[in-house]
């Protein structure tokens, strides 16, 4: 009885409040897409990170025949002082960071060089002038700034790279349009608690006189706000929905159709991301209707 | 059933209060007119019965209940004791007969077999039988007070609060109104009605309290209206 009841109201109150309904579910949609957005962002990141940083790899560039750097005054670097760097990565306190050395003499850095210039621009070029490389791969890719510390300024090595640097930048602006897509969610979700709100405030308004008899014939408290707090939490929850809908089409067709297509040498995201994101946008729609209610309700339907 | 010990309400601080130190038992069975002019404080009287409001001073017992005592989450038990009549009926406007009487059980958590025999029964002792789809606009003043009754009595509650139920009646339908409660009253309903019609007092002859500026100042058996009258 009772719960038909709560549904019915529930129904009645909606259907009486119908554009109140509709813009709650549209601002929580829209306030959730973003919530999902940033969450989908922060997610690609990490996608990135884990596939791009397993492949990086610090390089140390040896000294050359003729280089302006101050360090390889003394001219090329010898036999011995690439033994010593060698064993400063595989022997000492580097040991347990350093996965795996691969070494590039001139003649293949050259090779590797020549392969990748279809068009012949770089053809005068000799093995002489090219670098030998010590190139390292990382236990653990964050550690890259105690290697190079612990390299650079080695007699014999130029200069130490790390490929990271390439891929910082987009980072930063992906972290960036996290952070801008937080924060429209932030003022979104306020606006769809205050519309929330003033919601429940008509409905309550409107149903002034079932509820000062339901008072008044003895009936609970929660029996009385229970429809009003479902009602928020219905329209909330619908709004959860379309954003959830929004965020999976958008991945389908921007990422899965188009990107993916088009540049192909990025790990996306897919449609599962955006399943692990659903509940968490489920929880917020009903936990941002519970709060709005429960600030509401306490003034209008008090015992 | 009901008793007030020296109860006092002031709802504002240094303002005359509007109940003073007022002392009444009211037994069970009792048929009881509240009288007074407007603003003796008849009103906060039944607020402190149905602890809408609390005293600010004495205690209020109901149903074995000591108010002051009563924590918020209790407070729906105590109003299931109590049913309760006003003189703008407060039917729902987009209810039926029936669905109005059938509210008061839904909302209680009532099972639906109860209500659907229950109801019916209501309306035949305030006798409505068989207008229980008309809509309260579609009532004369009289028999929407008459739903109003039922639904405040189809819980049976010990006690029946009445404020003012003839007020919007006029002499023959409010004789109709009063035999229906005299009639709830016989079957051991405490019934406590304020009124202004002195006429109905006058005839029902029974026990009158009269307040005046918040003091108790008449406590009668088989009373009247005004005394000075008599």
């Amino acid at each position: 009885m009772r719960l038909r009841f709560i549904f019915g109201e529930v129904f009645n109150g909606l259907r009486r409040n119908t554009t109140m309904a509709l813009s709650v579910v549209l601002v929580t949609f829209v306030s959730l897409m973003f919530v999902g957005a940033a969450a989908l962002t922060q997610m690609q990141i990490d996608q990135l990170k884990d596939d791009w940083y397993g492949k990086v790899e610090i390089s140390i560039f040896l000294c050359p025949e003729s280089s302006r750097n101050e360090q390889c005054a003394e001219g090329p670097v010898t036999v011995a002082q690439e033994d010593d760097i060698r064993a400063v990565l595989e022997d000492g306190a580097l040991q347990d960071l350093v996965q795996k050395v691969y070494y590039e003499s001139r003649e293949e850095a050259y090779e590797k060089f020549v392969a990748n210039d279809d068009e012949g621009i770089w053809s005068s070029l000799t093995p002489e002038q090219m670098q030998p490389s010590f190139r390292v791969k990382l236990a653990d890719p964050e550690q890259y700034q105690v290697v190079a510390d612990a390299t650079e300024g080695l007699p014999g090595v130029d200069v130490v790279r790390d490929q990271r640097e390439i891929f910082s930048e987009l980072f930063r602006f992906l972290n960036a349009a996290t952070v801008i897509a937080a924060a429209l969610a932030i003022v979104m979700l306020i606006a769809a608690m205050l519309l929330i709100t003033t919601t429940i405030r008509l409905s309550a308004l409107s149903r002034r006189r079932e509820t000062q008899i339901m008072r008044m014939v003895g009936s609970s408290r929660s029996l009385i706000q229970m429809p009003f707090m479902l009602e928020g939490a219905v329209a909330a929850t619908g709004g959860a929905l379309l954003a959830i809908a929004g965020l999976f089409f958008g991945v389908r067709y921007m990422i899965d159709d188009w990107l993916k297509s088009s540049v192909t040498w990025v790990q996306y995201i897919g449609a599962q991301d955006v399943w692990n994101v659903a509940p968490w946008l489920l929880v917020i729609a009903v936990g941002l209707a519970a709060v709005a209610s429960l600030v509401t309700l306490g003034r209008y339907t008090r015992a | 059933m009901i008793r007030l010990d020296n109860a006092t309400k002031v709802y504002k601080r240094g303002a005359r209060p509007a109940l003073d130190s007022v002392s009444v038992e009211i037994e069970r069975g009792d048929f009881v007119f509240l009288v007074g002019s407007s603003g003796s404080g008849k009103s906060t009287f039944l607020k402190l019965i149905l602890r809408e409001e609390r005293p600010t001073g004495g205690d209020v017992y109901v149903a074995g209940r000591h108010l002051n005592k009563l924590s918020a989450w209790r407070v729906p038990h105590l109003r299931r004791e109590i049913g309760a009549v006003f003189q703008d009926f407060r039917l729902l406007p987009n209810k039926t007969v029936y669905q109005n009487v059938a509210f008061a059980l839904q909302v209680i958590g009532k099972s639906r077999h109860h209500i659907q025999s229950t109801v019916p029964e209501m309306l035949d002792l305030v006798g409505l039988s068989g207008k229980e789809r008309r809509m309260p606009h579609e009532l004369s003043g009289g028999e929407q007070q008459r739903v109003a009754i039922a639904r405040a009595f189809v819980n049976h509650p010990p006690i029946l609060l009445c404020d003012e139920p003839t007020g919007n009646l006029d002499p023959g339908t409010s004789v109709g109104i009063m035999r229906l409660l005299d009639r709830i009253n016989r079957t051991g309903t405490t019934v406590l009605m304020a009124t202004h019609d002195d006429e109905i007092v006058d005839q029902m002859r029974k026990r009158v309290i009269e307040l005046r500026g918040g003091e108790l100042v008449r406590d009668q058996d088989r009373g009247v209206y005004g005394l000075e009258r008599v």
